[in-house]
């Protein structure tokens, strides 16, 4: 059992929660995350360890609630618990001093990016944050990111805050300005964000990398269902990332295989189809 | 009792049937297939056995059970003492009497299989050992050992795993297993299905383990949350029994398709996480009319006859030889085949093909023919020329096998591995680490669930002396 210290409303659907893992909080390192399954008959949800304090034993995580399991996650209050936590899983995030890194986020991306930024700070990285949402209510971690940023950069779909538009445009600004162009760029979002992200670097050829996030069982690299396809290889996402080389990653694929069940999650949960749309699919 | 028979008495009994569910209905559920013995039968099967003195049986059991022993005290009708004799030799015979090899084992070498029926030896077992387990207030309870002072820490609480902790335990160290999953049992819980093995018995084992006092911590992946140098100085001795879980890819076009599962993601959606199988079960799982397997092991079989049960119309199995060179139990294949499962044999597959909109709809196959035999003795398959056809499917298993999983190992780069990822150890399950101790699959690759507890027994008493020395 794994209790929870408290659930914070960050945005509609999105919750910060602290939850007391102490092997965990020791353990892991930027770019990991753990599998949560709630309790018994549930399913098990990769999340990222958004941040972690050995001291206290604690862990941070921004869960988007999606769909049912993560609704239900979600729905676990403070003093309450959660059956089944297991991490940290994946590989750390590669961290060197690049020099200009621009770091982008969308949605619940943003909340996976977190902990990049803050290493990626700590080794001396000067970063352009880059974070957007459809709506100002969808904003999140922009308060966090400001102090680890040299400059921060929102964008909102309906221009209810900072740029109106999508994440790419300011990034095309970026890359067009031989001042300012990044060394390396990180993006975490959604999948078509992403391939867009990677797209835009190809030419120029910056070290891209992304955080990939297809349906997982165990996450311990023991079923195979995680697998996305890098290059001419396949590979499995939670032993092998979930960061990857953007420039090599078969964003098609992902998407095609992020959908396998949908059909089942709708038919069980009505609720969800209207959710994901806006989800980090 | 049972001495007053003679030979000529004995040998005129036949080999008892197994009662089973009626195909035509299990193939729609999950309830165990094989009902189990009645107590006239169990005796009168233990009745068939000859008492020989040069016991082939034994010598075909990977950990020597004392078979005419038990057997004899069955067909006497003293199960206590029966169950007591049982268990001095294996730690889980509940599971054993159900899923050991039995044709290829034990049964192989009795003698009354010369001419005719061996005896049943695994149905026997597994009466003894169900008998056991709904009579705990009839077994002698084993006394609690004085405490050493020694603590081990197992990793995996598959059969290796588990085995092993019940022998230390006994033996008076303070025993904790850690398990990456949420639940313990391994491949017996993951793996294998309910159909085949009832997961209250792997309950019943797991909660006699905690009376003796193990400590079983789930959730914990050893060189992830804990590393081996991390417990190299908290416990006095480490047992790794991590098993092979890392799925073999097909490596052929298509394999990403939706609707491709690797046998280890099938079975764990429905054996671990009840996909398919409760209804309140959140995990999905895609089903469809035609459901193909490729291979020919147990996995294979489980696989199919799992298929079948959630529906398939065609459940197929394609194994690239011929029925005779499937390695999965004789049992098995009979039982799949009885409950509609059609065998698709000497046929490879070279692509696997889907819709416009990615899913999978056919698998692209070949025949196949036998050459000459490989090192293993097996006769080769090799494809016949323009022997190409399509066989349509909506879902692919790929079974064909499984490697060690590098999680852990990889995380103790001291730790000498053989090419293929696998623990390599010395005579006593030592590794090149002094203090690490190895078994089950992640020593031998994929095997069997009695080797994999012989390992454990064998790396207890290993780890027994290695403490008593240090
Ligand atoms: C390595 C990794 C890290 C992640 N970190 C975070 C995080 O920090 N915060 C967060 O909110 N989410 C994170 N996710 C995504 C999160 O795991 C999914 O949102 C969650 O599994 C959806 O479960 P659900 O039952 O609530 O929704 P479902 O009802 O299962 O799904 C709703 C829709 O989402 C699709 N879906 C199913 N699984 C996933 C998945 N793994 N990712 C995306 N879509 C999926 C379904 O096909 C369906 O269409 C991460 C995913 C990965 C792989
Ligand atoms: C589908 C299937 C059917 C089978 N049918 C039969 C049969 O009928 N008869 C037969 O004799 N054999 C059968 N086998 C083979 C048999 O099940 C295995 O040989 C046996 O289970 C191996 O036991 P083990 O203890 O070594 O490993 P496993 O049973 O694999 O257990 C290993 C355990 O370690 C855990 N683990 C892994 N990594 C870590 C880590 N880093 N930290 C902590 N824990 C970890 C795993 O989660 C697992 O619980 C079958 C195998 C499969 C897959
Ligand atoms: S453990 Fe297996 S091989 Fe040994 S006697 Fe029992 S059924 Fe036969
Ligand atoms: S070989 Fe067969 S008949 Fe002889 S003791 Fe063993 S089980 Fe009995
Ligand atoms: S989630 Fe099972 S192998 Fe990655």
């Amino acid at each position: 059992m794994f209790e929870v210290i408290s659930n914070e409303v960050l945005a509609e659907n999105l919750h910060k929660m602290v939850l007391s893992a102490p092997r965990v909080a020791r353990a892991r390192k930027p770019g990991q995350f753990v599998m949560v399954r709630l309790d018994r008959g549930e399913e098990r949800i990769p999340l990222t360890i958004s941040d972690a304090d050995p001291a206290a034993g604690t862990i941070t995580l921004f869960i988007q609630a999606i769909g049912a399991s993560t609704r239900k996650i979600v729905a676990t209050k403070a003093g309450g618990s959660i059956r089944d936590l297991a991490g940290p899983l994946g590989k750390e995030t590669r961290i060197t001093n690049w020099g200009r890194v621009a770091c982008v986020g969308g949605g619940v991306g943003t909340a996976v990016l977190f902990p990049l930024v803050k290493a990626l700070a700590e080794a001396g990285n000067r970063i352009t944050t880059i974070i957007g949402g459809r709506s100002s209510s969808l904003i999140i971690l922009a308060d966090e990111l400001t102090p680890l940023s040299d400059t921060l950069i929102v964008t909102t779909e309906d221009g209810t805050l900072g740029i109106k538009g999508f994440v790419t445009s300011p990034l095309g600004d970026l890359l067009a300005d031989p001042e300012r162009v990044p060394q390396a760029v990180f993006a975490v979002g959604p999948v078509p964000m992403m391939k867009a992200v990677a797209e835009m670097t190809r030419k120029q050829r910056i070290e891209t990398i992304v955080s990939l996030n297809p349906i997982m069982i165990d996450g311990t690299g023991m079923c195979g269902g995680c697998r996305v396809r890098i290059g001419s290889e396949t590979r499995f996402a939670c032993v092998d990332g979930p960061e990857f080389d953007a420039h090599l990653v078969d964003f098609d694929l992902l998407s095609d295989r992020l959908s396998i069940y949908r059909k089942e999650e709708t038919a069980a949960h009505p609720l969800a189809e209207c959710r994901i749309a806006g989800g980090i699919t | 009792m049972s001495n007053t028979l003679s030979v000529k008495e004995r040998m005129s009994i036949e080999r008892v049937a197994m009662p089973e569910l009626p195909a035509d209905l299990r193939s729609r559920n999950f309830e165990e297939v094989n009902l189990g013995l009645s107590h006239g039968q169990a005796v009168q099967e233990a009745r068939r056995c000859l008492q020989c003195k040069n016991r082939g049986c034994v010598a075909g059991c990977p950990v020597g059970v004392s078979i005419p022993e038990f057997i004899d005290a069955l067909a006497s009708e003293e199960l206590p003492r029966s169950a007591q004799i049982l268990r001095r030799d294996n730690a889980l015979p509940a599971v054993c009497g159900r899923v050991c090899p039995q044709e290829t084992q034990c049964e192989a070498l009795c003698v009354r299989g010369i001419k005719g029926e061996p005896v049943a030896i695994g149905y026997l077992e597994r009466y003894v050992a169900d008998w056991a387990m709904s009579h705990p207030e009839l077994l002698q309870g084993d006394q609690a050992p004085a405490a050493t002072g020694k603590s081990v820490v197992v990793v995996g609480s598959g059969p290796a795993g588990l085995t092993a902790a019940g022998e230390l335990a006994r033996l008076g160290h303070a025993v904790t297993i850690f398990e990456a999953l949420h639940d313990t049992g391994g491949v017996l819980r993951y793996g294998i299905p309910e159909f085949r093995l009832p997961k209250d018995i792997i309950d019943r084992e797991v909660a006699l383990l905690t009376e003796q006092g193990v400590v079983i911590e789930c959730n914990v992946i050893v060189g992830k949350t804990v590393t081996i140098a991390e417990l190299r100085s908290d416990f006095d001795a480490i047992f790794i029994a991590n098993g092979a879980g890392l799925p073999v890819m097909l490596n052929i076009p298509g394999e990403n398709l939706k609707g491709v599962y690797a046998a280890n993601e099938f079975l764990t959606r429905v054996n671990l996480m009840d996909a398919g199988r409760r209804d309140d079960s959140s995990t999905p799982i895609i089903k469809r009319r035609e459901m193909a397997v490729i291979g020919g092991g147990n996995t294979a079989m489980d696989c199919v006859r799992t298929a079948r049960r959630l529906g398939a119309e065609r459940a197929m199995i394609l194994y690239r030889r011929s029925e005779a060179e499937m390695p999965a139990r004789v049992e098995e294949i009979k039982h799949a085949r009885e409950e509609g499962v059609e065998f698709v044999m000497l046929t490879a597959p070279a692509a696997i093909l889907g819709t416009a909109d990615g899913w999978v709809s056919a698998l692209r196959c070949l025949k196949m023919e036998l050459g000459s035999p490989d090192e293993s003795g097996r006769r080769r398959p090799q494809a016949i020329e323009g022997s190409e056809f399509e066989l349509p499917a909506g879902v692919v298993i790929d079974a064909i096998g499984t490697g060690a999983n590098p999680l852990l190992t990889s995380t103790a780069h001291d730790l000498f591995l053989n090419k293929s990822g696998n623990i390599l150890i010395g005579s006593e399950e030592e590794s090149n680490i002094p203090g690490v101790f190895a078994g089950g699959d992640i020593v031998r690759g994929g095997s069997t669930v009695i080797l994999a507890m012989g390992d454990g027994k064998r790396a207890a008493a290993a780890i027994d002396k290695y403490l008593k020395r240090k």
